[in-house]
């Protein structure tokens, strides 16, 4: 989809994206020339069309990961289903991914020269992450911490959960 | 009303940044790129439910593993909301690794497997994160994606055999068709019964419109076998089998008795060792053996 400021005849430019929960989406679109934004707010069930299919409105922000519709969708899962690596209270996340072994503890991080930002947890943010249903745990720990590296975030907190899980839709995670 | 003059999406030259159909065909290619190392997708299909068309799909799987080196063979079971190949394959309850690379598959026996059965509760339903009501709207989609995240986000290695269970029903091989388009055959399971000739029929009928080559017909419990002395007696009437295979021009690759003792062996978990110790599991063997070898028999398009 694309839209079109009509009184400058410019294409409107993807700026945000909210997904604040309820099962809606917002999504924020700008014009180029005279800064004009409209938003567009679909219902429930429109969002659910379109996350059934495994895309996003807006594009992709972070790769996806394995699994990812089926662990975001499946409401049954089992608790132990997947083994994510250990994940432990303050993890650290050097650039490049994660191979599922954090560094149990530390809050600094290397990056290996894949990416630029070694990623760090807070203990808060830590502690959220192990409130998130394991079905979804290593997942969503993973997607958090592409999503901070992508934009030079350091250290992930509640704060910064907040605001990805709002971007990419993680509700509930 | 106001009569805006604007230009179309396709006079729109710039880039549409959702390009929701980019990411749909990305998708695609993931599965594309993870079936470049499967030599034979076989996928066992039957237009109706009850014809022991899992136990069949578990128990080729069993038998094609025995015939080919460690590791070398899959199966991936379709049926979402009825898996069972878990339980009929002994799989253990163990999580699945995850690892950038994707999922591993669990080690039921000498068979790599992913079901839902390995990732739900324990008699649990398939239950979707999803609005309260409508959901007949998306639920194909839905289930479309985890068939295609089991196809492209499972490490399956490289394979001679993926096994899929298809679930019921005569458009289920299209839709894996959709996702495989190089499938390398379908079986078509069916009862004796003159009512499940019907509706295998229809399935056929279905395949026959494309280009999917049909190995051959299973009949499932063409006869009643002994568990004590393996001698064999009718159970249902009708010869769907034969007759479907006539029709169709198919070979019919195996007639398979139904046996109290595979079924208990199925049931606990060892259905490997039913294809040693049962008449059934016997069979199914001959049916793995024509499949490995099909000669001028499989193979040929419905």
């Amino acid at each position: 989809m694309k839209f079109l400021c009509v009184g400058c005849d410019e294409q409107m430019e993807f700026a945000q994206r909210d997904q604040p929960g309820d099962g809606t989406l917002a999504a924020v679109f700008e014009c180029p020339d005279c800064g004009r934004a409209v938003g567009m707010l679909t219902n429930p069930m429109e969002t659910q069309l379109v996350s059934s299919l495994g895309v996003e409105i807006g594009g992709r922000t972070v790769e996806q990961q394995p699994m990812e519709s089926t662990r975001k969708q499946v409401a049954s899962g089992r608790e132990d289903a997947f083994d994510d690596g250990d994940l432990p209270a303050a993890a650290t996340d050097a650039g490049g991914g994660d191979d599922g072994a954090g560094a149990e503890g530390t809050s600094g991080g290397d990056g290996d020269g894949d990416g630029d930002v070694s990623v760090t947890w807070t203990e808060d943010a830590a502690d959220r992450l192990e409130r998130v249903p394991s079905f979804v745990r290593g997942m969503v720990h993973r997607i958090y911490t592409d999503w901070a590296r992508e934009r030079g975030i350091e250290e992930i907190t509640p704060e910064v959960m907040d605001r990805a899980r709002s971007d990419l839709g993680l509700e509930g995670m | 009303m106001s009569d805006y003059d604007i230009r179309t999406y396709a006079e729109v030259e710039g880039e549409d940044r959702s390009d929701l159909a980019g990411q749909v065909e990305e998708q695609r290619a993931r599965v594309t790129r993870r079936m470049e190392d499967v030599d034979r997708i076989l996928a066992v299909m039957s237009g109706k439910g009850g014809v022991g068309k899992s136990y069949v799909a578990a128990s080729l799987a069993a038998a094609l593993a025995d015939r080919a080196d460690p590791g070398r063979v899959g199966l991936l079971d379709a049926d979402l909301d009825a898996p069972t190949a878990d339980r009929m394959l002994g799989a253990p309850r163990e999580p699945l690794a995850v690892t950038e690379g994707g999922v591993e598959p669990a080690a039921a026996g000498d068979v790599r497997l992913i079901s839902t059965g390995l990732l739900l509760e324990e008699e649990a339903p398939l239950a979707w994160r999803e609005p309260d009501s409508e959901s007949f709207v998306w639920r194909g989609a839905q289930e479309h994606g985890v068939l295609r995240e089991f196809l492209g986000d499972v490490s399956w290695g490289e394979l001679a055999w993926l096994v899929v269970d298809l679930p019921p029903g005569s458009g289920r091989l299209e839709q894996l068709l959709e996702l495989v388009p190089g499938l390398h055959a379908a079986v078509a399971v069916t009862l004796p019964t003159g009512a499940s000739r019907s509706a295998v029929e229809r399935s056929l009928r279905l395949v026959r419109s494309g280009d999917v080559p049909v190995a051959g017909v299973v009949e499932n419990m063409s006869s009643y076998a002994c568990g004590d002395c393996g001698s064999r007696g009718p159970l249902f009437p009708g010869e769907a089998g034969r007759e479907l295979a006539e029709r169709f021009d198919l070979p019919l690759l195996g007639t398979v008795p139904f046996d109290p003792r595979a079924a208990e062996l199925a049931d606990r978990g060892e259905t490997a060792r039913a294809l040693r110790e049962t008449a059934a599991g016997r069979e199914l063997s001959g049916i793995a053996d024509r499949l490995e070898s099909p000669g001028e028999q499989a193979g040929r398009t419905a």
